[in-house]
């Protein structure tokens, strides 16, 4: 199968939120009601029963005025992605056309991905003690369907399809929007962090939806994948032991100052 | 709509006013986007606030709520001063030309022919010149001081930029970006839609804000041409196809007037009052007399009109009047169906103490209603203790309520009409929940029983339900395809049902046919044998065919569904061809003259083999007497659209010395905010997230999680001066009452600078009752007992409040 992705048309999504929905309804996740605080987005970010949101960014340009961007935002299936480095159990995996799969029998909730994931995507569901995040529907592409989000959009702002494809479909958008009054459009995820299976068509530039400009993995991560992990094979569960012994004690740390937020083992 | 939304993507500009398109018309965007990717079109948004249609907007100007007839006003003085109007066009197809007889007048904000003390016009002040042959008296050079263009320059005069921005908050670079844009339009070659929804319609002018837009839009030659017309986006699947079904109470199925007693006495006074001298409707006669023969099918129409409940002469029954009754005591009993005043309805204290005189209330919904439960000890809860209307506690109402379950959509069959005015069939999906029916059903049961209680009953009164003829076949649920046959129309042999009728052409005035709707006559014809073309749930072949191959598709999908009138996507498409019949835009062409007929993308709204240059081959508007489209009418605030401030407002009228819509009935006097206590406006809005009165999403978790809380936009400055905190709690009151919200502080909400000083406006979420998943309070709570001087549309979008920290 072909490298697939989705593009996601900014210009054109109406932040009608029917893909969080179609999301929910396709993996039959719980809803989280969480109460309105100001802005029209549901969530900060994703969560452990929330795949993907909608965010809603508000702003003004002393030149263009009022903008209100919206962005779909989910995990966007690195080439590389530095969560499957550092997923000590092997959950995670590549499927031969591009999606990042997590598999949640091998997964231990230990959350090493959340932190390393530039995206702070994987997010932690206390309930079952696993780690989610959206699956870019493997369970309906290997069927020959489109993923759900993709399937509901109404005004095509976001499609599905191959790589290669897209990538040509978005220059020429990129194209047109700059010279239709977005002089600053811009693709997103053509190179970033070696090519990202979600391909981003953006209006202006990427920290205008509180996008990195320049994701990068942490240095850690890269020099484990790149050398320990190859050659030193028997340091894996030294090396574990390690981070597990950091990672707990950093979290004893951040409990003392009152973040009890982010859930855990306790 | 006159057009319908594939046609979305044939315009150059879009100017959506007084809707929300992309929020509460996702799929509009679907077509718009097309347009703007490969037309290369304009999206011109105005709102008082900046919206998610805004945001996906390539201008957007904002206006006060409740100016939009200044703010067209300015653009349609600006096209008739620089002469940017089609010309051609107005001069065939509009009454332009038409020469308006001495005894209009107009000054400071009245026409002629006001009576002050009952607060109406005699519009025959306003009347046409007629030459002595019964025909119109027209000036086609248009320079006669009397004919229409130039009484509309004269009028529309006073309308200068300036001044319309100091009514409308609208900063004057961005009025003319939008009058720029949407004026080049007027190019023989170009064509602009407008979009609007309620926050069009919902004003004291609603009815002349939609004429505004309508007078903009013959000025510019937009109408009855693909990428053109007036658009209203409809808020429900089938709010067409319940206005078709005659859900208001001024109008039978097909647009025929409810007859009213002392001016429609009987069959043959109804017809010679209603039925108009020239133009389509002199057919009427033949719709009455099928309609009144569907409904009693072994009777004369002539004594079953009789048979046909008869208005008050001159009385209002709309939703406002008729809440006013239940108040007095007057209404002691109600069916509510698929309906929640008291989250949608205009001041809900009101509504729900009104509720409380009544003896039954039957309620129909999906689920339990705040309506069907306005007697509980939830629905007395206030944030604070302000009771305008003394709402009265469960132990004291003595109303008896029964809740009738009815099913979802998904569970029944049937047909909905969208606003393109399709009519699409939809199968059954799953089974009824319960003991939850289809709509269908329940009133075939109730209309069973009804006539066993009046069975054997030989008095004359009873005949209307005696002799009604109620035949749908044998089981619980009606038999749609006798429904359908109905609706379509067929010959009445032997009091009996016959053959079908093709279409409405064929039905009869002498009550040989019967027809439930004439407009959706055609939709079920004869059976042929070929069940592509007969069967009523033809999702046929979902092409766009090309007739000619100089003249490409246009997205007219004539296969697919059904169209009211006759399959014809696009009304008055007579328009879309120059006078002598050749397409304004060849990319774009409706329909033709190819010599001997007409041929095109469509049907023609136009007798198919006039010749364009013979007699009548110019009377592109074959449903008005006139003939042409009318941007000079009758309505009952005047013959022109003139602005009025809203009944609420913050300022004086700058264009005339009418505060308030001279021809509006003002229910309750007593609570008319005012600015010293009330200096903020307020206005009510959907989002994408719900829906109506939110009782069918409210109750859905999923959505509950998409918009979990009743939330007031404000601007960041009001916030300021106020000390309010984004998301936090605040109280907004009027004279009607208070409702607690949470704060959503925004740049998307700027103070307007009207007239020197600058006005705050909020906006109030009207979705939240206190059921469901995302409870709220409702804003209608709010909003006032006052409505448009013609169709009595609550003003929902234009009114005072307050607002304060909770």
């Amino acid at each position: 199968m072909a490298r697939m992705t989705n593009l996601y048309d900014v210009s054109k999504c109406t932040a009608c939120r029917g893909c969080q929905v179609a999301c929910k309804d396709w993996n039959q996740l719980p809803a989280v009601i969480e109460p309105f605080t100001g802005n029209y987005q549901t969530h900060e970010s994703t969560n452990g029963d929330t795949y993907t949101i909608v965010k809603f960014m508000e702003g003004e340009d002393p030149v263009d005025g009022i903008y209100w961007n919206f962005l779909k935002y989910q995990c966007m299936h690195c080439s590389d992605p530095a969560c499957m480095s550092v997923c000590p159990q092997g959950a995670y995996s590549k499927t031969s056309w591009g999606a990042t799969f997590h598999d949640p029998d091998k997964c231990i909730g230990c959350q090493y991905c959340t932190y390393a994931c530039p995206f702070e995507i994987p997010k932690y569901r206390k309930r079952e003690d696993k780690i989610t995040k959206c699956t870019l529907c493997v369970d309906r592409v290997e069927e020959g369907l489109t993923p759900a989000c993709a399937r509901t959009c109404p005004t095509g702002a976001l499609t599905f399809g191959n790589r290669d494809e897209l990538l040509q479909v978005a220059e020429e958008r990129v194209k047109f929007l700059r010279a239709n009054g977005f002089p600053r459009a811009t693709i997103y995820g053509k190179l970033e962090l070696g090519g990202l299976n979600k391909l981003y068509v953006l209006t202006d530039t990427p920290d205008k939806f509180e996008l990195p400009i320049d994701p990068k993995v942490p240095g850690q991560i890269t020099f484990w994948q790149d050398w320990i992990q190859p050659y030193f094979g028997w340091l894996i569960p030294v090396a574990l032991a390690g981070s597990a012994f950091s990672f707990v004690t950093t979290r004893i740390l951040a409990n003392k100052n009152g973040d009890h937020t982010e859930g855990g083992h306790e | 709509m006159t057009n319908h939304w594939v046609d979305l993507k044939n315009t150059d500009c879009a100017l959506i006013i007084g809707s929300n398109a992309a929020e509460n018309h996702p799929i509009s965007f679907k077509w718009l986007t097309q347009a703007r990717e490969k037309r290369g079109a304009k999206i011109i948004n105005v709102d008082p606030r900046f919206t998610r249609t805004s945001a996906r907007a390539d201008i957007y100007a904002p206006l006060r709520s409740g100016t939009d007839i200044a703010f067209i006003g300015g653009m349609m003085n600006y096209i008739l001063q620089n002469k940017r109007y089609h010309e051609e066009y107005v001069r065939w197809y509009t009454n332009a030309t038409f020469i308006v007889k001495d005894t209009y007048g107009f000054d400071d904000g009245i026409f002629s022919g006001y009576d002050p003390e009952k607060r109406k016009y005699d519009g025959a002040k306003w009347a046409f010149e007629m030459n002595e042959d019964g025909t119109y008296m027209k000036d086609m050079t248009m320079e006669d001081p009397r004919c229409v263009l130039q009484i509309m320059k004269k009028h529309y005069e006073r309308y200068d930029i300036e001044l319309v921005c100091r009514i409308t908050g609208t900063p004057k670079n961005k009025y003319m970006e939008v009058i720029e844009a949407y004026a080049a339009t007027g190019a023989p070659d170009k064509v602009g839609t407008i979009m609007y929804a309620m926050g069009t319609t919902q004003h004291t002018v609603g009815t002349e804000n939609v004429r505004s837009y309508a007078i903009l839009q013959l000025l510019l030659g937009n109408i009855g041409r693909a990428g053109g017309g007036v658009n209203a986006l409809r808020g429900e699947s089938n709010v067409q196809g319940s206005t078709d079904w005659a859900l208001l109470y001024h109008i039978l199925p097909g647009y025929l007037n409810t007859p009213e007693a002392k001016k429609h006495p009987d069959y043959a006074t109804y017809n010679a009052v209603e039925t108009p001298k020239t133009g389509y409707w002199v057919n009427k006669p033949k719709f009455l007399s099928s309609l009144l023969k569907c409904y009693w099918m072994e009777d004369d129409p002539a004594k079953s009109y009789d048979y046909l409940p008869k208005r008050i002469d001159g009385k209002n029954y709309a939703h406002i009047a008729m809440f006013e009754d239940m108040y007095k005591g007057i209404i002691k009993g109600m069916i509510i169906w698929g309906s929640n005043p008291i989250v949608g309805g205009p001041n809900a204290n009101k509504e729900q103490k009104a509720l409380a005189n009544l003896e039954w209330l039957v309620a129909i919904d999906l689920w339990q209603t705040e309506t069907s439960e306005f007697w509980s000890y939830k629905a007395l809860e206030r944030p604070t203790d302000k009771d305008e209307y003394d709402i009265k506690p469960p132990e004291e109402i003595k109303t008896d309520v029964y809740f009738l379950p009815a099913c979802g959509s998904y569970e029944k069959e049937g047909s909905v009409s969208n606003s393109g005015r399709w009519m699409q069939f939809r199968w059954k999906a799953a089974d009824p929940v319960g003991e939850s029916k289809a709509d269908l059903e329940i009133v075939h049961k109730l209309a069973l029983k009804i006539k066993e209680l009046y069975a054997g009953s030989s008095r004359v009164e009873d005949e209307p339900i005696t002799r009604l003829t109620w035949e749908y076949g044998h089981g619980d649920h009606p038999d749609i395809d006798i429904i359908a046959r109905e609706i379509n129309g067929f010959t009445v042999v032997d009091g009996k049902p016959g053959p079908q009728v093709a279409n409405f052409t064929k039905l009869m005035d002498d009550g040989t046919t019967a027809c439930g709707n004439w407009i959706y006559s055609g939709v079920y014809p004869a059976d042929t044998g070929n069940p592509d073309v007969d069967y009523l749930a033809r999702r046929r072949i979902n092409t766009d065919d090309q007739v000619d191959p100089n003249y490409p598709p246009i997205g007219s999908y004539s296969q697919w569904s059904w169209c009211w009138p006759v399959n014809r996507r696009i009304i008055y498409n007579r328009c879309s061809s120059t006078p002598e019949g050749v397409p304004w835009d060849p990319n774009r062409a409706s329909i033709w003259w190819a010599g001997e007929e007409w041929k095109g993308n469509d049907i023609p709204d136009f007798g198919k083999t006039t010749d364009p240059n013979g007699p009548g081959g110019r009377n592109a508007f074959i449903m008005r007497p006139e003939l042409v489209g009318c941007m000079y009418s009758k309505c009952n605030e005047g013959p022109l659209p003139e602005h009025y401030e809203p009944w609420e407002s913050p300022i004086k009228n700058l264009l005339n010395n009418q505060d308030l819509n001279p021809a509006v009935t003002v229910f309750e006097p007593d609570k008319q905010g005012t600015t010293d206590k009330y200096p903020i406006i307020g206005t009510t809005y959907r989002v994408s997230e719900h829906w109506q009165s939110g009782i069918m999403t409210r109750t859905q978790p999923w959505l509950a999680e998409l918009m979990p809380n009743c939330f007031v936009e404000m601007s960041e400055e009001l916030a300021k001066d106020r000390d309010i905190k984004n998301g936090s709690e605040v109280i907004i009151s009027t004279t009607r009452g208070d409702i607690k919200a949470l704060a959503c502080v925004t740049k998307r909400f700027k103070p307007f600078l009207i007239d020197g000083n600058y006005v705050h406006q909020v906006g109030v979420l009207w979705h939240f009752g206190f059921n469901g998943y995302a409870p709220g309070e409702p804003a209608n709570r709010l909003t006032p007992h006052v409505g448009d001087a013609n169709t009595t549309i609550p003003e929902y979008k234009a009114w005072l409040c307050d607002v304060r920290r909770a």
